[in-house]
């Protein structure tokens, strides 16, 4: 086929890659980084860097989601960012889009402390625990995606989400108890 | 439900996906268009070096013929810029020339 067709077929799906996981990639960075700025910038400089190495991955992917090598760009420029900055990530998030999820007033007050805690648990994880769990509880990514943007075998991520969600739920048990004294 | 479903349960309400902002996606087509028409620019300029060599006319007369539209069009516009931009040297070529031969003339004239 002409280099050219070649090229404008590429392009065609590079953009149909970016409309589908734009919100993917901006959630995992803000999820990652905690605030919209610097959200925004991984976000950017993730579909520039896929965009030079698209064609590469397309043929090296042999047809499997690209999702998980989009998601992996945007994992080693997060973690640029704090080696480079020296930061930690933000336990406070810039707005309340966690709370949007509850529409229920009653809930509201209860449940956006409730929400707050779990951000801030999983803030304070391990960075491989929080990236497993913000892959699969924000991105809606199942074991073998996280596996292949995390480089690791399916067995460990389930065993790596597993302990993730256990260290979680004792941390909050203990913040609970903290908070009844 | 079992606490370890309770805990997903939270993590699924607590980590809720989030559109980014509009500007965000402007920002990033205006770079994507920027760096596509970089490249589409840089495979003209290969079709062009390519077309000197009479093995390769070919590609470029399918190129434009497969790639119908933008691509193509822009190899040729791509093509006029770059002769207009030949034309332009060879007439500054001239120019100069001549003002050169007019400078020694005045010169003999004036010495």
């Amino acid at each position: 086929m002409d280099v050219v067709a070649d090229k404008r077929k590429l392009d065609r799906e590079f953009t149909d890659l970016y409309r589908d996981h734009l919100r993917d990639v901006y959630s995992y960075a803000y999820y990652r980084i905690g605030n919209h700025h610097d959200a925004e910038d991984i976000t950017e400089q993730t579909f520039l860097q896929a965009y030079r190495h698209f064609e590469r991955a397309q043929r090296e992917s042999e047809g499997r989601p690209l999702r998980p090598w989009l998601i992996r760009i945007a994992h080693n420029l997060a973690a640029n960012y704090y080696r480079d900055r020296s930061r930690r990530p933000q336990t406070q998030l810039e707005d309340a889009a966690v709370v949007s999820a509850l529409h229920d007033t009653e809930d509201l007050v209860e449940g956006r402390q409730e929400l707050q805690d779990v951000l801030e648990g999983v803030a304070r994880l391990p960075e491989a625990r929080r990236e497993a769990l913000i892959m699969r509880f924000s991105l809606g990514m199942d074991n073998r995606e996280i596996a292949r943007a995390l480089d690791r075998t399916e067995g460990a991520t389930k065993v790596l989400i597993h302990r993730a969600i256990k260290q979680l739920e004792q941390g909050l048990k203990e913040e609970g108890h903290e908070r009844a004294r | 439900m079992n606490e370890l479903g309770d805990v997903e349960a939270l993590l699924r309400s607590a980590l809720t996906p989030v559109e980014p902002a509009e500007g965000l996606s402007d920002r990033l087509e205006r770079g994507l268009s920027e760096i596509t028409d970089a490249a589409a620019e840089e495979l003209a300029d290969w079709e062009l070096s390519a077309m000197r060599n009479p093995r390769n006319w070919g590609r470029p007369v399918a190129a434009a013929v497969v790639g119908g539209t933008a691509t193509g069009a822009l190899v040729l516009v791509r093509a006029r810029r770059l002769q207009k931009k030949r034309q332009a040297r060879g007439v500054h070529a001239i120019e100069k020339g001549l003002q050169d031969l007019a400078n020694g003339v005045r010169r003999r004239l004036g010495g």
